[in-house]
């Protein structure tokens, strides 16, 4: 299969899985027991009232109708309206996504060094005790629940010792501005790459002071899973000729290690790494919640103390959508590097 | 054909014990299991006795002063009610138990057919459960059960249904992964070509031997319930204030931190941390065990 072809079977393929997830998410919040605008309200609301709270939200037309229009106005990128307000959720997704894309981007990195590099340093010390303590750290890094290490480390690092925020993103009023050139603003949302553009070390700074806890906090309880990849896979390849070869040659066992066996667990890792985004976004919403992050995650959380159902579901589909387009973005870039996948 | 009429139960365990037997001796896998066993037995041991060793009601207040620090009259310290630690530590397991165990139930009764009959039929029953499946599978897990449990309300059950939905799908794949491969060796092929039903074949000849992976997948979801469980009770899906819960006292603990009152999460937050970890050590040995060719 030509990569064309293998990238046009995969989208394809990725269509009818949206599409189920979107049905799905629809009946959850409409089928499961009680309607929506009824469970909104916690103490009974007249009936002209809740019927005029329905047409409102549109929830007051034929199931198979609000199917349709709420499939059409996810093509517009249109993800229905808050029950609080009536304003459009798309408006609060769109506003918190940098501020999450910005944590997981940062996590992943935690995430993805720490495993590496503990992996790699379990598989050079096969079987000894190092080795034994890292699968442990492993081990246990799944079984922490992601906001008790958040908790953990507000508490060591926030409280006792005041060497970093306990949460939040910045302090108010001091978001950087991004790039200005001339009269044209433009700012990505993401704090650190806007105090970059906009040439602001300070800001630089707070700004990593900030994300640093929760990025820690996430890419830590993720990191497991890459540490056992990396030493499965370095355990083999320590063992094949072109690394006795390397060794022979001569090179410092540094240079054989990641200079040329660590090469070889590229592919996995980067295939990992697609397959942890939707574990990355479910730990985020903890994370955010735990360190008052202003992302989507918390946002969700928000909006379930308001039982705010159109924009749970709002922010849900989002997420949907997200993982399905990485997932998508990660097979064909796995397909362009290693082309034997396609056949 | 009748030379031999073994009970379904007897294959079952032929396949299951030997591999559990002398678990000692089969290296960090089989320590990992029994370690991981023993801390299960443990916590679960107390959970049932804790009415009968709680020094205190664990959700009654004021038993002591509010925020003590860890003592000799309180040894884990009290909260912002005044409640006992230590007797909320001994029985807050209780939920985490029932919604783990339900969830793996459910997962067990739904998952494993689908599993079973889609990948022995193959063709179309197969694409199109394997298509929700992988739909189901590819979502951020914890964010779907938030949407189920937000819809359904608190509760033990629909906490455990809500973790279910979104545990199936694992369920389906190890055991569509294993059916596929063993379907077609020749001893299946003997059973069909000598006229075995394939009800019989299914669920006498197939089934066991995908038995010791659906345990190990069961382990492993055991962990996950009781960090979601945990996770659903810290985003506010949880029970009312009124049932003792290590997740409850995470998650209103957190507020408490400023003051320095540690002991409001660190105790509850270990028996999470533990309980999880005994059943992922559990799954993780069972699954080395079982499956050694997934890891090295």
């Amino acid at each position: 299969m030509s990569l064309r072809s293998y990238v046009i079977a995969r989208i394809l393929l990725t269509i009818p899985m949206i599409m189920l997830l979107l049905t799905f998410v629809f009946l959850v919040v409409r089928v499961l027991p009680g309607d929506p605008a009824s469970l909104h309200f916690e103490k009974q609301v007249s009936p002209e009232m809740l019927l005029d709270f329905k047409r409102r939200l549109g929830l007051d037309k034929p199931l198979i109708v609000q199917y349709f229009e709420y499939l059409a106005g996810l093509l517009r990128g249109d993800f229905g309206k808050s029950m609080q307000d009536f304003s459009p959720v798309s408006q609060q997704i769109f506003s918190a996504f940098p501020a999450t894309l910005e944590l997981a981007i940062f996590s992943s990195i935690i995430m993805v060094l720490v495993g590496v590099v503990l992996g790699v340093q379990a598989s050079r010390s096969y079987n000894s005790v190092r080795d034994h303590s890292i699968r442990v750290f492993g081990i246990t890094s799944y079984a922490i629940p992601v906001f008790f290490l958040g908790e953990v480390l507000i508490m060591i690092f926030a409280i006792y010792f005041h060497l970093f925020p306990a949460g939040d993103r910045i302090y108010p009023g001091m978001a950087p501005t991004g790039l200005t050139i001339g009269g044209l603003h433009w700012s990505s949302g993401l704090y650190v790459l806007d105090s970059i553009l906009e040439g602001n070390p300070t800001k630089l700074g707070v700004s990593l002071r900030y994300l640093f806890l929760p990025s820690l906090t996430l890419g830590t309880v993720l990191c497991g899973i890459f540490i056992r990849l990396t030493r499965g896979n370095m355990l083999e390849t320590l063992q094949l000729d072109f690394v006795t070869a390397a060794r022979a040659r001569g090179l410092k066992e540094r240079t054989v290690v990641y200079g040329y066996a660590l090469r070889n667990a590229f592919l996995p890792i980067l295939t990992m790494m697609g397959l942890q985004f939707a574990a990355l976004l479910a730990g985020a919403v903890l994370t955010e919640t735990t360190f008052s992050w202003p992302g989507l995650g918390r946002y969700l959380v928000d909006r379930i103390s308001f039982r705010d159902y159109t924009a749970i579901q709002g922010v849900v589909v989002f997420f949907g959508i997200l993982v399905a387009m990485v997932s998508l973005a990660v097979d064909i870039i796995y397909a362009y590097l290693d082309p034997r996948i396609r056949f | 054909m009748s030379m031999k009429k073994e009970k379904p139960q007897g294959r079952i365990l032929v396949q299951l014990f030997p591999s559990l037997a002398n678990l000692a001796s089969r290296g960090l896998a089989g320590w990992a299991i029994l370690i991981g066993a023993a801390i299960v037995a443990v916590m679960a041991v107390m959970t049932v006795v804790a009415p009968w060793i709680s020094p205190y009601n664990p959700i009654a207040i004021n038993v002591g002063p509010i925020l003590s620090p860890p003592s000799a009259e309180f040894p884990l310290g009290t909260n912002h009610l005044g409640q006992d630690m230590l007797s909320r530590v001994y029985s807050g397991g209780a939920i985490m138990f029932q919604v783990a165990v339900l969830s793996v139930i459910v997962c067990l009764v739904v998952g494993v057919p689908i599993g079973l009959f889609a990948s022995y039929l193959g063709g179309y029953t197969d694409k199109v459960a394997s298509l929700v499946m992988d739909s189901i599978y590819a979502f951020p897990g914890l964010v779907l059960a938030i949407a189920i449990a937000a819809m359904l309300g608190p509760g033990v059950v629909n906490m455990a249904l809500s973790i279910a939905v979104v545990y199936v799908p694992s369920y389906f794949r190890i055991i569509r992964s294993q059916v596929l491969t063993i379907k077609e060796l020749p001893y299946v092929e003997a059973a069909s070509m000598m006229g075995a039903k394939s009800r019989t074949t299914l669920f006498r000849y197939i089934l066991p031997n995908v038995i010791p992976s659906i345990v190990a997948v069961a382990t492993i979801n055991f962990a996950d319930a009781v960090l979601t469980s945990a996770g659903l009770t810290f985003v506010g899906l949880g029970l009312p204030v009124s049932t003792p819960d290590w997740g409850w006292d995470l998650t209103y603990g957190r507020r408490l931190l400023p003051s320095g009152a540690w002991w409001v999460i660190a105790f509850p937050g270990l028996m999470v941390v533990l309980l999880a970890l005994g059943f992922t050590m559990m799954g993780e040995g069972l699954s080395e065990l079982f499956n050694p060719r997934l890891q090295k």
